[in-house]
């Protein structure tokens, strides 16, 4: 009993190890949303395209969602570009698109030259609908189920292993849910 | 006068430098002191949620400067604490804080080194006693053990005789 005592210290020391050695392969980048669970912010912004239109959130209800926030500074919404293109041709489901503290003109033109995936583009001039939605850079993407409940965040772009192999199977589950509730 | 042109120059670059540090946050001003030091010692307070191991004050990224002008704008409109920090961690979690709010996640933070410090001074009071036992224990003597400490020198010495 003694001498099992004297072997206290290497299992704590052995405990310590293995919880510090797990912190070594966490992304500090990846933080929990605080907005998971709950309804898009309250907002009413321009359409990129027309000047004057205003959205609310109420144009993003009614089916399960996609909302990407991008904009022309940001060289990783260059590279999720693409595959937003041929999700977008897909149709699996609509992706709003947020301007998120861009120029108006540039931001025309990049999607005319590149192509639109976007059902709806918000012109988000001064980042208050992002800050709303606690981005902190772009791009982030949002899945809102048919009820415009915020259902999860992703920080950083969407390429085929994180559809694939994230956001794919959890929007299949929740047009399952929409399905259910007959929408 | 090559000199002087050099020195004009450094001047103007100086100058132009000073006015792209000035972004409009940092030349916020605020109705009184007192909410400039609260306003202040509040962002010092919060975490930049893009450049990780820097407050709002110190983080020169859109979204610190945004951040910042909110925390100035919601402490001249009279908010109180709470409701900015309330503000912040609805939308950036309990992430943005860098004093961690009491509740069941963070006993063991606030809580911990107090269990350690209990746990190294019940530790060191049974080294202590342990200790103590041992040097007061050793050197006394029963009368029955002198008188057989002395028969046994006398019978050493009755040998040595010999």
């Amino acid at each position: 009993m003694k001498k099992l005592v004297l072997f206290i210290p290497l299992v704590l020391f052995l405990g310590m190890g293995v919880f510090l050695y797990q912190g070594l392969f966490l992304n500090p980048q990846k933080l929990d949303s605080a907005l998971e669970g709950k309804p898009v912010p309250a907002f009413q912004l321009e359409r990129l395209e027309t000047p004057g239109e205003m959205l609310t959130q109420e144009n993003l209800k009614g089916e399960v969602s996609l909302i990407n926030v991008w904009a022309t500074w940001c060289p990783a919404c260059k590279y999720e570009h693409p595959y937003l293109m041929m999700l977008a041709r897909q149709n699996i489901l609509p992706i709003y698109g947020v301007n998120y503290r861009d120029e108006r003109a540039p931001a025309i033109r990049e999607l005319s030259r590149e192509g639109d995936p976007y059902t709806l583009n918000i012109f988000d001039k001064d980042g208050r609908l992002g800050l709303d939605l606690g981005v902190y850079g772009a791009p982030e993407s949002f899945i809102v189920d048919h009820n415009g409940i915020i259902r999860f965040r992703y920080a950083g772009p969407i390429d085929r292993n994180v559809w694939s192999e994230t956001l794919y199977p959890m929007i299949q589950e929740l047009q399952a849910e929409a399905k259910q509730d007959g929408v | 006068m090559k000199t002087f042109k050099i020195l004009v120059g450094f001047m103007a670059s100086l100058v132009l430098a000073f006015n792209v540090m000035a972004t409009p946050v940092d030349t916020y001003e605020f109705k009184s002191a007192d909410n400039q030091k609260r306003a202040l010692s509040l962002a010092h307070e919060l975490r930049c949620p893009q450049c990780q191991n820097q407050n709002l004050i110190d983080s020169n990224s859109p979204v610190a400067q945004d951040l910042r002008l909110e925390v100035y704008t919601m402490v001249d409109d009279g908010k109180s604490n709470d409701e900015i920090v309330d503000f912040m961690t609805s939308r950036y979690g309990d992430f943005v804080l860098y004093k961690p709010r009491l509740d069941p996640k963070t006993y063991i933070l606030w809580l911990g080194p107090f269990v350690l410090m209990l746990i190294a001074l019940y530790v060191a009071l049974v080294v202590v006693r342990k200790q103590r036992g041992k040097s007061t224990a050793a050197p006394e003597m029963t009368d029955a053990d002198r008188n057989e400490l002395e028969a046994l020198l006398k019978n050493k010495q009755s040998l040595d005789d010999k």
